[in-house]
Order: structure tokens, then sequence, then C-alpha cells
């Protein structure tokens, strides 16, 4: 395939390295160091894609970031990606790409009837049409998404591999533009570390596009010797293919940088993109500004590009993207594009805005014999796809009408220049404010920001002299504010672009009013035209942010880089207010779209948070039992047996801790260990008990409140030695009980002596329950006395357990004679094991967290968490016998004295029996007493607990239910989606209601 | 991102911190004797001033120390940071009164 707009010599490709590439199922050809866009130009492919609503034929408009119209679905399958802007791929062999938001292709697509309908698509129209019912807006939104789409997102995982660095840096220098370059230089000279980046596969911006001379050479000589210099900086990193995406608080700026992409395929075995947080002492940025297209009739033709671009096209890619050029400008670097075809052998016409054409290009193009046709104007438009031609018509003095008869003009290419827009996204997204200049009819940054130095074309210098002298003073500047010497550097003689003065004209006139026989395009991405904006003024809309959303005008993925000042100004003069008075909308990061990859990055699967595993884990991996996330944690869920069902394996483990001996690994519980002599302070100020009288070698239960009086955590305390205290709370309580009580120590009694030490890693945990359970531990010690008189229900032990050194605690989570055992948690595997062994002989059962859950809440022993949610006060759960009458204070104290926390009629924990003693309320059901047939009903409460009980014989359920202990003995009803359950209130305890059992 | 100057680690990014709220807030003595109003005051009621904040922050992830910082909640300036129970230096408390 030939590639019929290449030039026979220039650019900045690799002619040696041909590389294939298929386009809409067609095998192109292009170079190494072509875009895709560049390379489809340089086959003469204008036409590529359909717009969003209207479905019109679209070209490619740009050369960078700004392209709002060469949107692109990439490669297949896993790897496909939606809306990639033409522009900024870098062509590779084999690469694939297709047209979007076209079907059943490009050429043939149905919904471009909705072009015909566009009177029926005015600003808002989904707004206006959509509306009422509101219920049918589900069925509308699936018809529109489908219609208006942009791309397809991938079906399948993503293949790739994505990276994320940490980087700090003295400067960071954002775009390689001579500016940057320049800003690069002088911080990298002082010995500064600096980072450049750069979107671009190659370095050097505006240089690679225009004509220049700096120093009496081509100023890409000057660009090589610089680059190299950099390079040879030995604390410089330089990043192409590296966009800075977004500048937040404190100089911390994203960037995400494109490593594997351009290589094709799986990206030649590295990543395929990197996300870089970048904290900078001081940021240059150096970000360029983006040409504006020109507003008139029918201005979105395959073929019709911003002038910039083509010259771009022809300097860079040496392509020219057409054989007869008209060329539309309202200033004078619209010429570049004129001289660059002229050059390239492609005839030019100039259609300058301006009455009296100044400026350097413009002083060439007239000495070359250029046809320049002063104080014109476009009216329209002609071709049916890709331009055929124009009608140019000489405009009034004003600019607001057209004088005369129009002339027709054949070309196959138009470029137009509306004048520059700085590219302040990153400084609007670091909180800069935008100042409107006048001269320049644009937004320019307004004010200097600490830490932020700005370069070139960004602030409104435009022309390649100032780029680079300012570009000089901001690095020396920043290398000086972070601390280094930054000589003086020659800024070098040049040639090249200057600015001169400029006429704006924000839509062209024409013969016909606007949004008759054509349409003048804003937006080219959302199809906004001049005509919708004027029309959601008629409509009452002022506010610019109210315009935006309603006419939908910089809302695309290129967020409005070509349309937001055409919008801007047109608003404004349509309502009639300067532009600095309608403002600006506000600029978000991202600059351009970040793929969701690069966030995840490796926090994928197993990676995505810490896995938590106890002792035990792999034998009962080995054993085959599942596990429950509690948290980070992994926690056996329960032991099956070959062939059994969870629920037989879950009463099998219950009955066993009741008959004989249950042996559970409980190592997840939350362990704090606290020393000092104020100990027993803190823990009188944290639990609602008293503290003061607790022996050493005794164990305590306590509750936890907030200050407001509620709930938040439970445990058991002991007393390991005078000022020693060994906490527990629950699994997933663990770390904000000790934040909580760290919180209180150094902001409230910084005074208090006392130390607290998360130790939940370093003890293994193994309970032991049942009847059966002292016999079993006392053939494992030697030096434990584990009889009722010396080792009491709520006391502690030290000594050796199978030869462990070991903490044994006599406490009950089961309500049965129980021990835990705390040895270091590399010991609990092999006591685990030992207890096992020993434990044959009365059949010991382990059992997981379903069991120890039905055996706790067969006593009626509350989970936090679960049977409270941080509205149930102590007395709500029936358990006031916990909260000391004598201690002058604690933390909640004061709210459970609120009228609120001394209601009768708050919600109480209580117990729910079924009528059918095996059907188990599901958890979460909600409790109503006066059942109808359909909702809303009154709703007392809900079921916080349930399971079948093996022990009890039937379910039970615990429930937080409105003046729930008033109303023991009454029946309510669970009130399910598929049916209702009849319950009865009892007292929250089911099982051993004497509570003999936990002394064996 | 805040850039946070931990006076015991140094500057450190945002992430690493949890933010408690505003100041300077003791807990009241003789809560018994309090009102409803004024232990609700206490409990719920905090400055959200467009200006100098001054509010402790815990280095959760580094030395899990608390310690006070004055930010303005304007540019997120951090104007100073000082250790718990220190009073805020007197420049950054002129600009609270200001409520700049």
């Amino acid at each position: 395939m030939t590639q019929k707009n290449r030039l026979p010599e220039g650019g900045r490709i690799d002619r040696t390295r041909p590389l294939g590439f298929l386009f809409n199922g067609r095998r192109y050809t292009g170079f190494a160091g072509d875009t895709l866009a560049s390379a489809l130009l340089a086959n003469d492919v204008h036409f590529v894609g359909r717009s969003f609503k209207y479905h019109r034929k679209r070209g490619i408009l740009g050369s960078g970031a700004e392209e709002p119209n060469a949107l692109v679905q990439l490669e297949l399958g896993g790897r496909t990606e939606p809306n990639a802007r033409a522009t900024q791929v870098d062509l590779y062999e084999g690469l694939i790409a297709s047209s979007q938001n076209c079907w059943p292709t490009l050429e043939a697509d149905l919904g471009a009837a909705n072009s015909l309908l566009s009177r029926i698509y005015p600003a808002g129209f989904y707004y206006k049409t959509f509306m009422w019912p509101p219920s049918f807006w589900m069925t509308y939104e699936r018809f529109i998404r489908r219609a208006a789409g942009l791309g397809r997102p991938p079906r399948e995982p993503d293949p790739d591999r994505y990276e994320k660095a940490w980087r700090h840096c003295d400067v960071l220098v954002v775009g390689a533009g001579p500016a940057g370059i320049a800003a690069a230089l002088a911080a990298g000279r002082s010995g500064a570390r600096v980072i450049l980046v750069d979107e671009q596969a190659e370095l050097g911006g505006s240089l690679l596009s225009r004509k220049g001379a700096i120093d009496g050479a081509p100023a890409t000589h000057w660009l090589d010797t610089a680059l190299g210099e950099l390079r040879s900086l030995p604390e410089v990193m330089v990043l192409p293919r590296t966009t800075a995406y977004g500048y937040y608080d404190h100089n911390m700026i994203g960037l995400i940088e494109r490593i594997g992409d351009h290589r094709g395929g799986s990206n030649g075995g590295v990543p395929r993109q990197r996300l870089w947080h970048v904290r900078a002492k001081q940021v240059v940025l150096a970000t360029g500004a983006i040409e504006r297209p020109l507003v008139f009739s029918d201005n979105d033709r395959p073929g019709i590009l911003l002038a910039s671009a083509i010259e771009t096209y022809v300097n860079r890619y040496a392509v020219a993207a057409g054989r007869r050029g008209v060329i539309v400008t309202g200033n004078d670097t619209g010429y570049g594009a004129a001289l660059a075809l002229a050059g390239a052998g492609t005839a030019v016409t100039v259609v300058d805005l301006r009455t009296e054409p100044t400026g350097p290009q413009h002083e060439t193009a007239r000495a070359r014999g250029m046809e320049i046709l002063a104080g014109h104007t476009v009216a329209r438009t002609f071709g049916n796809g890709r331009v055929t031609g124009v009608e140019v018509m000489p405009m009034t003095a004003d600019g607001e009408g057209v004088v005369g008869s129009g002339r027709r003009i054949e070309c196959d290419l138009v470029g137009m220049s509306g004048g520059w827009s700085p590219t302040v996204h990153l400084y609007s997204q670091s909180g800069g404010k935008l100042r409107y200049d006048e001269a320049l009819a644009a937004f320019v940054p307004g004010n200097f920001r600490s830490g932020q130095h700005l370069a070139g074309a960004v602030r409104g210098s435009f022309g390649l002299g100032a780029a680079l002298s300012e570009g000089f003073a901001a690095g020396a500047a920043a290398a000086e504010a972070a601390g280094f010497r930054a000589a003086a550097a020659p800024v070098p003689a040049v040639e090249g672009y200057e600015p001169a003065p400029q006429r704006m004209l924000w839509v062209l006139p024409s013969s016909k009013p606007l949004g008759h026989g054509g349409k003048n395009f804003v937006d080219f991405q959302n199809d906004v035209t001049a005509a919708d904006l004027k029309l959601a003024v008629r409509e009452g809309y002022r506010s610019v942010e109210h315009v935006k959303r309603y006419t939908t005008t910089g809302m695309g993925t290129d967020q409005g880089k070509t349309s937001n000042i055409n919008a801007l100004a047109i608003l404004s003069e349509t309502v009639g207010a300067a532009i600095p008075a309608v403002g600006t909308t506000t600029f978000r990061p991202p600059y351009t779209p970040v793929t969701v990859g690069a966030f995840a990055s490796r926090d994928l699967g197993d990676l995505l948070d810490p896995i938590r595993r106890t002792p035990t884990h792999g034998w009962a991996e080995k054993v085959g039992a599942p596990f429950e996330n509690v948290g980070q944690w992994k926690r056996t869920w329960y032991f099956p047996k070959a062939g059994e069902t969870m629920h037989a394996a879950v009463n099998r483990e219950v009955k066993a801790a009741r008959t004989s001996i249950g042996i559970v690994d409980a190592s997840t519980l939350g362990k704090i260990d606290i020393q000092g002599p104020d100990a027993v302070k803190l823990l009188n100020w944290v639990y609602t008990n008293a503290w003061d009288n607790l022996a050493i070698g005794r164990s305590r239960y306590g509750l936890m409140l907030d200050e407001n009086g509620m709930v938040f955590d439970d445990g058991v305390t002991t007393r390991i030695g005078e000022n020693h205290y060994h906490m527990t709370t629950t699994t997933s309580g663990a770390p904000r009980v000790l934040a909580w009580m760290e919180e209180w120590l150094q902001c409230e009694w910084p005074h208090y002596r006392v130390f607290l030490t998360s130790v939940t890693e370093q003890w293994a945990t193994i309970g032991v329950a049942g009847p059966n359970a002292r016999k079993l531990i006392s053939e494992l010690t030697q030096d434990i006395a584990l009889e009722d008189e010396s080792f009491p229900f709520m006391s502690m032990k030290e000594g050796h357990v199978a030869g462990i050194p070991a903490r044994v605690f006599r406490i009950s989570f089961t309500g049965e004679l129980s021990y835990e055992i705390n040895v270091p948690t590399s010991y609990g595997l092999a006591l685990w094991q030992a207890l096992m062994t020993a434990g044959e002989k009365y059949e010991i059962t382990p059992y997981g967290t379903e069991a120890m859950h039905v055996l706790r809440a067969e006593k009626g022993y509350i989970i936090v968490g679960q049977d409270t949610d941080g509205t149930v006060t102590p007395g709500d759960l029936g358990m006031d016998w916990i909260v000391s009458k004598k201690k002058p204070d604690f933390l909640g104290k004061r709210s459970l004295a609120r009228a609120d926390t001394r209601r009768d009629d708050r919600k109480h924990l209580v117990g729910l029996l079924t009528q059918n003693p095996s059907e188990a309320i599901p958890e979460g059901a909600q409790i109503v007493g006066e059942l109808k047939p359909r909702p809303p009903m009154k709703m007392l409460g809900h079921v916080t607990s349930s399971y079948y009980s093996p022990n009890v014989g039937r379910s039970i359920a615990l429930a937080l239910i409105e003046g729930g202990r008033a109303r023991i003995g009454q029946e309510l009803h669970a009130a399910l989606p598929d049916r209702n359950i009849r319950v009865t209130v009892t007292e929250p305890r089911f099982f051993d209601l004497e509570g003999t059992r936990v002394n064996g | 991102m805040l850039l946070i100057p931990c006076p015991f680690c140094g500057p450190r990014d945002e992430s690493e911190f949890g933010c408690g709220g505003e100041a300077h807030i003791a807990r009241p003595t003789d809560t018994d004797r309090l009102s409803d109003a004024d232990w609700a005051a206490y409990l719920f009621m905090r400055k959200n001033p467009k200006g100098v904040h001054l509010e402790r922050w815990v280095h959760r992830l580094g030395c899990r120390r608390w310690f006070n910082l004055a930010r303005s909640t304007v540019s997120h300036e951090i104007l100073a940071v000082y250790k718990m129970g220190d009073p805020p230096p007197a420049s950054v408390a002129g600009q609270e009164a200001r409520r700049t």
C-alpha cells in the first residue's frame, strides 16, 4: 500500500523501519516515529470516525492531546481500549484499530439518520424528551447509551501488567518543548534532582513542528545538543511518553508513563504503563498552548484540521495531508501551515480574517506570491464526507456580516487557526486563578503560586525567544528555590515564530443565519454547535457551568480542549457580558484519560489487601476446611468430614464442645499489652466497670463505649503483674481499640505513664472447651495446677503446655469449662498438634467460626458489630450490671444519663424462638408486631444472629427489638419478602441458664 | 495530597496520617454536672472556618504519635505543626482569630 501523502524527504520518521497496521480491517503502512494519525494521513485516510450525536463523518482534527474526533478502538480482546486518540497512539508493527460509534461499518453507518433528525436533537434534547414519566428513564437510557456509545470497554481481564512508582525531586518540569528543555537545563546544571516529562514519544514540542533557528542553526540541532546534555547530567531523569495527568496539593504530581504501549502485543515483556507519584519541591509548568478551531458552517468535514496540526504533519511526519489547501486564520501562526504546505508542493490559499494582515510569516507568504484573501471569511464548506471546497466571502468591516458574492475554492484540505489557548489545565488544578488577556484573547495564569514556576506559551508568552528565555529563568529560579546555586545561562539567539496582532471572530459570518444550511461546530466530540449554545441562553441559562451541563459542551473525553474558550466566548457575546465575567469551568484531573489498570497496578487479587493467616491455617487447609474472611484474617469456618454438609459439620462441632472437647484457633483475637503505673487508670477510663481491685493473675470482662455511650468493643483483660495487663479485643476491633486508647493517652492524658503495644501477632491462642478440657490439659502440663481452688474461672496461670511456654487463661466464650492457651505464635501449630494427638481418646473436635458463633449464641454472649451496630448502649443489651455506678467518670458515661439513652422503648437485645423449631430466621430479617398484606408495616427491629442449635434442639435467634424486654412472651412476626415467620420473644439466653457448665 | 511535616519523622505523605479534627478540645471534667447542651457541645460542635484551622493529626502508619497542625482550609498551606499540649504559635493563633 502506498503512502500517497508521504513527502519524499524530511520529518522525524525512520524510513528504514516500515510498520504495517490494520485500520477498519484494511492494511496500511507507516514508519517508525509515526502516530496512528500521521500514518493514516500519509495514506490519505482522513475519515476516521462518526460523531457522537449526529453520526457525522469526522476526520483527524489535531495532532496531540486535544484531538476530539479521531477516537479509535485500539486492539482486541482483553487488550482493547476505547477512545484512544489516534494522534497520541505511537505506531507499531501489527497495530489494530477501528472506528467507533458506527454500525455496521464506518462508511454505511445507520446512526447517520440522526443527522437528518437533527432538528429534533437540540441542546438539552435528552432532558426535554426523556423527563416523564420518571420510571421510563431506565428504558430510555439503555437506548440512548447504545445509540451514542463511544467505544467498548474490554470484556476480558486485562492481560497487561502495570506498575507504580514514587519519587521525590527538587524540580519537576512538565513539558519538553523549548521552554521546558531550557528549564530542565538550567535546573539540571545546578545539580538539582530534576525530572523532565513530556507526553510525546519524542521530546522537543514545537521545535519538532515548526521551522526555526537557534544560534544560527536549525532548532533541532539545539534540541539534540540540549537533550544530550540533559542525559549526561546524573541527577536528571527524562521521561518521554509520560503525561502529567494531575496536579495535587503540595506539589504532588501524578504521571502516567507509557512504557510498553508502543511496543504492541505483550509490550515486549515490560509493564504496559507505570503510574508515578512525584513529590516535587518545585514545579516548572511548560505545558504550551492548544490551537483553537474556527467556528464556521460545516467546519467538521474530514480534511478540515487545525492549522498547527497541518504544519506538524508536514514538518514532523513528512505528510502533506492534501493536494490543494485553504488556510483560514485570524493570526500569523496559521501561515506556518500555509508555508509548510507550499514547501511540500501543495497549492495554498490563505483566508485571513484580518483586513490588514501583519506578521513575519505573513510577510514571507506574501513575498512568495501566495494567494491571500484579507478580510475574508469561510461562509460554508462543501463535500459529502471529505471536504471538496469552501465558499469564501469578503466580510463587513465589523466582521458581523458578509458583502458581495461568494467564491468557491476547490480544495481537499482546510486548516483553521482561531488563536491559541494556553494549556493551563495543570496550573488550574493546582489552585491557580486565571486572568483573561484581551490582546491574546485567552485565559492566562493570573497569580504565581509558591513552589511553582511557569514558562513559555502556558503563560501566554508566545514565540520561541520567549519560550527559551522564560524557560531558562524558570529553571534557574526553581533550582534556587530548592536550595541550589543556578548560574545565569546565556539565552541563545533565535529566529522563528514570533507573535503578531490577531483578530478574533468567535463565529465566522456567512450569508445565511446561524444554524441554517449547515452546522457551526464548537465542541466536535459532543456535537455542540454555536446555535445550541445560543439556544441554551435563550432558554434562560446564564452560568457557564449550567450551559456546559445543559449543552454537554466540553464534557467529552477531551474535556473541551479545543472547544471551551470558543464556547465561552460565544456565550459571553450572546448574554452580552465580558468573557472574564462569564468565567471558566473547573479544570479537574486527569488531563487526558488514564487507564484504570494503572491505578490498580499490582494491587490485584491476593495483593489487593494483606492476608493474615493464623498458625493453624495450613493444617486446616490440608484437612479441607473452608475459610471465612474476618477483616484481613482468614479464619477457619468449619471442618467438614468427607461428604459432610456444612450444617452437619457445624452441628457435630457444636455438640462435641458440650459433650467432650472442642478446640478452636482463636489467635485472631486482638491483644494489647498494657504496661505502666497508670495502666489501671486507663482501664478505668475505657471500660464501664471498675478495675482497681483486680488481683494479679485474675481476668475481667469489660465493655468499651464511645463518648456517645454506645458499645464499640468488648473483651477480657487480665492483670499479668503489678503494672502489667493483657487486653483482648474483638478480632476486627483490635486496631480501632489500640488507636482509641492511644488518642486518649496522647491527647488528653499525656501525663499518664502507660505504654500500649499490639501483641496480636505475637501470641497464638488455642481455645479448648468442654467437659473434658481440664483432663486433657492436665496430661500436657506439669507446672500448672488446674484445680478450681488454685485456678478458678476468670484467672490466668503461666507455665508450660506440651513443653511450650504458655499463658493459660481460664475464660469461656462457650459457657463450657474452657481454657485459652496463649503461646508464642511460632509454637501455635505445635501446640495445636499436641492437643489434637493427646485429645484423640476424647474425640477432640476442631471447630470453626460458625460453631463458635452458635455456641456463644446459645449462651447469649454478644458479638460487638453483629449484635450491636453503634446505636446500642449497655442497657440495651441488658448489661447494666457491668456499668459502674461508683466510678466518677468513664468514657461515654455522661451520654448514658441523657434522656434518650434512658428511654424504655429503646431497642433491646432479646431472644426469638420460631414456632417451627427447625426453621431459622434469616439474619437481618425485620420484625413486625402487626402483619399487613404488603409494606409499609411498623418495624420493631431486626434479627442480629440466628442459628440452628443442636444443643437446644431448635433454632435460636437474637434480635434488637423496640421495647423488647417488655415484650418477652409476646408473639411477633419476621416479615420476609416470600413468607412470614411467627416468633416468640424470650430472654436472650437459650442454654445452661444457671451458668454452671463453666465449672465443668 | 498534603505533605505533612510530622514533628517526629519529618515530611511524609498525607496517606500515612489520620486527621482527628479540631484541636484543643479538652474533655470536660465533672461531666456529671454538665447540662445535656454543654455535653452535646463538647461532643459535636466544631469550628468550620474558611481560613486557618487548628487540628490534630496522628502519624498512623509512622510513629503513631499525635500532634497539632495549623492549616489553611483555603490553600491547604500548613502554617505550623506543634506538639500535643503546646499552645498554637502566636503567629498562627493571631491568624486563626482573624479567620482569613
